[in-house]
């Protein structure tokens, strides 16, 4: 199991200057079991915030959350989460850091370990179970906490731009390893990236949020099956689509307007 | 952690260098100085150091130091780890302990050494105590600091898997966090221990001690030792450096290598 209702969600921050600035609006929004879903917007829509509030990090100022019914009140036992900057805890080796919820949940030292090494090795890490964080790669530390999100067995997996610090191939490779994973273990994903390619890549739907006040502007269905090319003219029409969306949405914030091609 | 990884310097130089300090050192006394009161020469010290070997209470005053050294920095540890992690973690602790802790933190520790004695007697506890005054602060403050700039991303990531409770948040997550801090308080404070050893000890608090006998052969006039007592507070001080130093980065702080510091 792994819905997410999200009813009237209502968010706003107070700036410094005691200027109140609404981060979401009316959000409203059911998700399927074991579905995948992208949000993309631009800069300052509240995409993470509303991760954070799923997450139980952050709390909303109005309307509520639930996940397989129950109301989000704080981080939950059926939630992992994945980060955009490197979460990894640096004084603990690949098991330990994979091993840990576990942990905390009470199990049992040699349990504990024997699960984790299976998720290491579902993300193929498993030489480098003994390794700190330091000497692993870029993309090697975002594999190793995805398998540390997973090891839990969350019913749902939240991601915050996890491949947003990689370079584009290890990019690539990594969106294919992410919906193995998906396909294998059957969790509801909500992804949170910048990039309309990725998006459409990896989800069933996509929700493009537009920004002040946060709201939802458009929610798209991609039914391209998988495995799927990018070159493909359906994938193309869909990633121009929602770029139009978010070029059209971002012309609040003072740019220069860009002559020498298009997004 | 800075500084040079032990045995980076090389051998060489260290020779040389030390080399030359004893021969101007030597040249300076015997020829120019010529006087054992105001300047003992190398070979004094030499023949003194030898003397206090086989006649004198080096290894008493050097075990009855490690006494209050260790009651001093113990006692610092003890209340310091704590008392750190409390106001770090909790802001209302904070507000409440950190108008007390800025009165008393700027009084120099040696200014305690008349109520330390009045406390506690010339007993080696009033030694230990005026150490504990100058080092508890240095551990204090950076664990605080350690506890203040621990990474929210390693506290969110430590809710998200489980561990949600103030006890084990501090224990698995802010703790090793902050340990890098902890080390560096703790070497500063085992620094300002050293020094409020020599002078607590100078007031007598015991019959020993490797503060106490620079005093003590002051009095007698005994200058080669002074200059003995003198050379071995800095070699004990520079081997508990290095001792602590190379065993925090081998075993605890294994994970920083390579880390930028």
């Amino acid at each position: 199991m792994g819905t997410v209702e999200i009813s009237h969600l209502q968010k706003e921050f107070t700036k410094e200057d005691s200027v109140r600035v609404i981060a979401l609006s009316d959000i409203n929004l059911t998700i399927a079991d074991d579905e995948f879903v992208s949000f993309v917007g631009p800069s300052g829509c509240g995409k993470t915030t509303l991760l954070r509030i799923i997450a139980g990090l952050d709390t909303a100022n109005s309307g509520e959350v639930r996940v397989d019914g129950s109301l989000i009140t704080g981080p939950g036992q059926k939630v992992g989460m994945v980060f955009q900057e490197y979460s990894l805890f640096p004084w603990r080796n690949v098991l330990k850091n994979v091993a840990f919820g576990l942990q905390m949940r009470g199990v049992s030292k040699d349990e504990r370990y024997d699960i984790a090494r299976k998720y290491i090795s579902l993300v193929g890490l498993s030489q480098f179970e003994k390794s700190y964080p330091y000497e692993l790669s870029g993309g090697m530390r975002q594999r190793v906490a995805i398998a540390r999100a997973l090891a839990t067995d969350p019913d749902l997996l939240l991601m915050d731009e996890p491949f947003g610090a990689l370079d584009a191939q290890t990019r690539n490779h990594m969106q294919c390893e992410l919906l193995d994973i998906w396909e294998s273990k059957k969790k509801t994903i909500l992804f949170v990236t910048h990039s309309c390619d990725e998006a459409v890549f990896l989800s069933d739907r996509v929700i493009v949020l537009s920004p002040r006040p946060g709201r939802i502007r458009e929610i798209l269905n991609i039914s391209i099956p998988r495995p799927r090319d990018r070159t493909n003219n359906e994938f193309i029409d869909l990633r121009r689509q929602i770029l139009e969306m978010i070029e059209d949405e971002d012309g609040g914030e003072e740019r220069i307007k860009c002559k020498s091609g298009k997004l | 952690m800075t500084g040079n990884p032990p045995g980076s310097r090389s051998p060489g130089y260290v020779i040389f260098s030390i080399s030359a300090l004893v021969i101007f050192w030597q040249i300076l006394a015997d020829l120019i100085v010529q006087n054992r009161f105001i300047l003992p020469s190398f070979t004094d010290v030499v023949f003194a150091f030898y003397n206090l070997l086989i006649t004198g209470t080096l290894a008493m005053d050097f075990a009855i130091s490690m006494v209050h050294f260790f009651i001093g920095l113990g006692l610092s540890l003890l209340v310091g780890v704590p008392a750190g992690i409390l106001i770090g973690w909790f802001p209302v602790a904070n507000r409440l302990l950190d108008p007390v802790i800025e009165i008393i933190r700027p009084i120099p520790p040696l200014a305690w050494i008349p109520f330390a004695i009045v406390w506690f007697g010339l007993t080696d506890i009033a030694a230990g105590f005026v150490i504990f005054i100058g080092s508890v602060f240095p551990v204090l403050v950076n664990t605080y600091e350690g506890f203040r700039n621990i990474p929210r991303i390693f506290v969110e990531a430590g809710k998200m898997l489980g561990c949600t409770s103030n006890i084990s948040l501090i224990s698995h997550i802010a703790l090793p966090a902050a340990l890098p801090h902890l080390a560096a308080g703790f070497r500063i404070a085992s620094g300002v221990a050293w020094m409020c050893l020599v002078a607590a000890e100078m007031f007598g608090v015991s019959r020993f001690g490797l503060g106490q006998k620079i005093w003590w052969y002051y009095n007698l006039h005994q200058m080669a030792n002074v200059m003995v007592y003198m050379l071995i507070l800095g070699f004990v001080g520079l081997l508990i450096d290095y001792i602590f130093r190379s065993g925090m980065n081998r075993t605890l702080l294994k994970w920083r290598e390579g880390e930028v510091n």
